[in-house]
């Protein structure tokens, strides 16, 4: 596999620290009282969705999850925007009405976040259906949970997507947990991707801490799709480090196995391969703070905004009636 | 102009929406060309003149195909799913409730989600417990979604491509007695507007409030009460959420008396919601409680004496009526 180059090196990383610096801040707003919402924390699969993300164009779709923060914030969704909607208030991406769990953002190619385990999957088809239908050439990146795959919905969707080629990109960010069960209590299967094979379908499974094995992947899923070579599945091996949402008990998680996960780290990895690669450590951490000031800007805009109009509750549900 | 069954009305409602917009396409099991052109032919030679990919047979997979269509739906096209029966409508109602009815409120109006799921049903053909529930109300108990059924062929088409038309989801209940229906074909481009009842009769002593196959039986029975001096007032509601409150109230503000009536079971019924309405909004003009007909609660049974027992019977229509105007 060739090396990822510079500049896209530099992207991914700019996308992984944006991921992590808006992890970070919810965490401290939510400790120190100031936010009080649910909130799915993203710490230890940022890597994940910023290379995936960065692995789509501009115009790309993307479906996720209520632990979608790293696909939305590395996508590009406007953090004033991104802030205002997790804060509920009428300048957010939804006007406040879909909060944390149901972020959209249409310009960016959020397409849905939806709350309920795996749903996006079969959305995800259709939205690659209609790219097939009027040869856009775009291609729709759905992620989802190891959890996830044991629903139903995902099975019909992987054997439709494979029936008609669809250029889809089936991104299983395995982070060993579905919600508060462990993966071996709630799959025998060794892996994800190997389900891949029961549809005729491509799927290969990577090491998500590791930049130059889940970017390469994504990548060719993607370039597969849009040349439509139909879908892969692409399970991206990954920890969820704290627990299912912000503030909830995770005592199931053994300790030792946190202490473990913790050396795969894919923050410190990443810096590594960044320092290989020739960046310097004061290019990194200017990202790091020009990002740090974004974030602080975002965050007091939201917390500035005005909340939603109580009249707000009756429009949008049906255009017709409106 | 030439008589069209309900069938041939919404092949030609969809064909018409197909040709005018390449956005529009249809998807579901047993569909296309090659299955026949959907088990009750309602999508028949439309594979041949729009291809495959706008007449998609799919794997039994009703998960998959509401799916598919809410996505299509998000970005720009008009798909029409077929769900084969009613009853399996329970397999993606997380699809259609969670998705497609709230996509356009939590986006807050960024993803309106216009999709038709047209799917069958109807008591009285034998298809037992699984294949024959009227089940309209688990989907006007949700905010967001449009439900719709016509009672004769020519509001089949007009529904249909207003269905089509229409920025938001549509549950359209299509009766399988029904489809053989004949009616004056309405013409091209006919269409009946969502959310609008029509007066299928008019009286002067009761207001009938139904939808679907049922409103054969009311104006049947309307028309044998005319001849005893009960004006019975049929209002056909056609869609049935949101439905027409004013025709509805405006009829019932006439008459003084009403009684809804429909195939699904009594209990929690949409008669119940509409029976409420009237009670509060025409409280100082009724002559009388709000009456309600339907089906027995008890699964659809197999024999066929049994299935007819389980209908509303146009006796019990007529013993309600008549009760209810003093004439019993």
């Amino acid at each position: 596999m060739a090396e990822i180059d510079r500049d896209k090196l530099l992207d991914i990383y700019t996308r992984t620290m944006k991921v992590n610096r808006t992890d970070e801040k919810f965490r401290e707003l939510l400790m120190q009282g100031k936010v009080a919402v649910m909130y799915y924390c993203v710490r230890g699969q940022e890597l994940v969705s910023a290379a995936a993300m960065a692995a789509l164009e501009p115009q790309d779709y993307v479906v996720c999850t209520y632990r979608g923060q790293g696909e939305q914030t590395a996508k590009g969704i406007p953090m004033e925007k991104w802030w205002g909607e997790c804060l509920g208030k009428a300048t957010g991406t939804c006007k406040g009405k879909g909060g944390t769990m149901h972020i959209t953002d249409p310009d960016t190619g959020i397409m849905v976040t939806t709350g309920v385990v795996g749903s996006g999957i079969p959305i995800a088809n259709g939205l690659a259906m209609a790219s097939q239908n009027n040869g856009d050439g775009r291609v729709t990146l759905v992620s989802f949970g190891d959890g996830a795959a044991n629903i139903g919905g995902f099975h019909e969707a992987m054997n439709m997507a494979q029936l008609y080629k669809l250029p889809v990109v089936f991104l299983c960010q395995n982070n060993r947990y579905g919600e508060h069960t462990a993966y071996a209590d709630h799959t025998d299967s060794p892996t994800i991707a190997e389900r891949a094979a029961g549809y005729g379908m491509k799927g290969v499974r990577v090491d998500g801490n590791d930049v130059n094995a889940v970017y390469p992947a994504v990548k060719e899923a993607v370039d597969r799709a849009r040349a439509g070579e139909g879908p892969t599945l692409v399970e991206a091996m990954c920890y969820r480090m704290m627990g299912h949402f912000f503030g909830s008990d995770f005592s199931y998680m053994p300790p030792e196995h946190i202490e473990e996960m913790k050396k795969e780290d894919p923050l410190p990895k990443l810096r590594k391969v960044m320092l290989e690669r020739q960046f310097t450590e004061e290019e990194l951490d200017k990202i790091v703070a020009d990002i740090d000031a974004e974030i602080d800007a975002a965050v007091q805009h939201a917390l500035d905004a005005p909340l939603p109009d109580t009249d707000e509750i009756y429009k949008d549900v049906l255009e017709e009636v409106n | 102009m030439a008589e069209i069954t309900m069938t041939q009305a919404l092949n030609l409602a969809i064909d018409e929406a197909m040709a005018e917009d390449d956005g529009v396409f249809c998807l579901g099991e047993d569909v296309s060309a090659k299955q026949g052109g959907g088990v009750f032919k309602v999508t028949a030679g439309l594979t041949e003149k729009y291809g495959e990919h706008r007449v998609r047979a799919t794997p039994i997979s009703e998960t998959a195909i509401v799916g598919a269509a809410v996505g299509a739906a998000l970005a720009g096209q008009r798909p029409i799913a077929e769900i084969m029966l009613m009853n399996f409508v329970g397999v993606c109602m997380d699809q259609i409730v969670n998705h497609a009815a709230k996509l356009r409120f939590m986006s807050g109006g960024q993803t309106p989600c216009p999709i038709v799921i047209r799917t069958t049903t109807g008591v009285g053909v034998g298809f037992g417990g699984q294949h024959s529930d009227m089940l309209e109300a688990w989907f006007a108990h949700v905010a967001g979604i449009h439900v719709v059924t016509p009672s004769n062929a020519a509001d089949a088409r007009g529904l249909m491509r207003s269905a089509i038309d229409a920025n938001d989801p549509v549950i359209f209940i299509e009766n399988i007695l029904c489809y053989g229906l004949k009616a004056e074909d309405p013409g091209k481009g006919y269409r009946v507007p969502l959310g609008k009842a029509a007066v299928a009769k008019e009286g002067s002593d009761i207001s009938l409030i139904t939808y679907g196959r049922t409103v054969l039986d009311a104006l049947e029975v309307a028309g044998e009460l005319e001849k005893e001096g009960i004006s019975v007032e049929v209002i056909d509601l056609r869609t049935i959420a949101p439905y027409d409150e004013e025709t509805v109230l405006a009829s019932v503000n006439k008459t003084g008396r009403a009684l809804t009536l429909h195939e699904a079971v009594r209990p929690f019924g949409t008669g119940a919601e509409i029976a409420a309405n009237i009670q509060e909004k025409c409280w100082d003009k009724l002559k009388g409680p709000v009456r309600r007909i339907g089906g027995t609660f008890s699964a659809v049974p197999f024999a066929s004496h049994l299935e007819q027992a389980w209908i509303p019977t146009k006796e019990e229509i007529v013993g309600q009526i008549k009760a209810s105007v003093g004439k019993d």
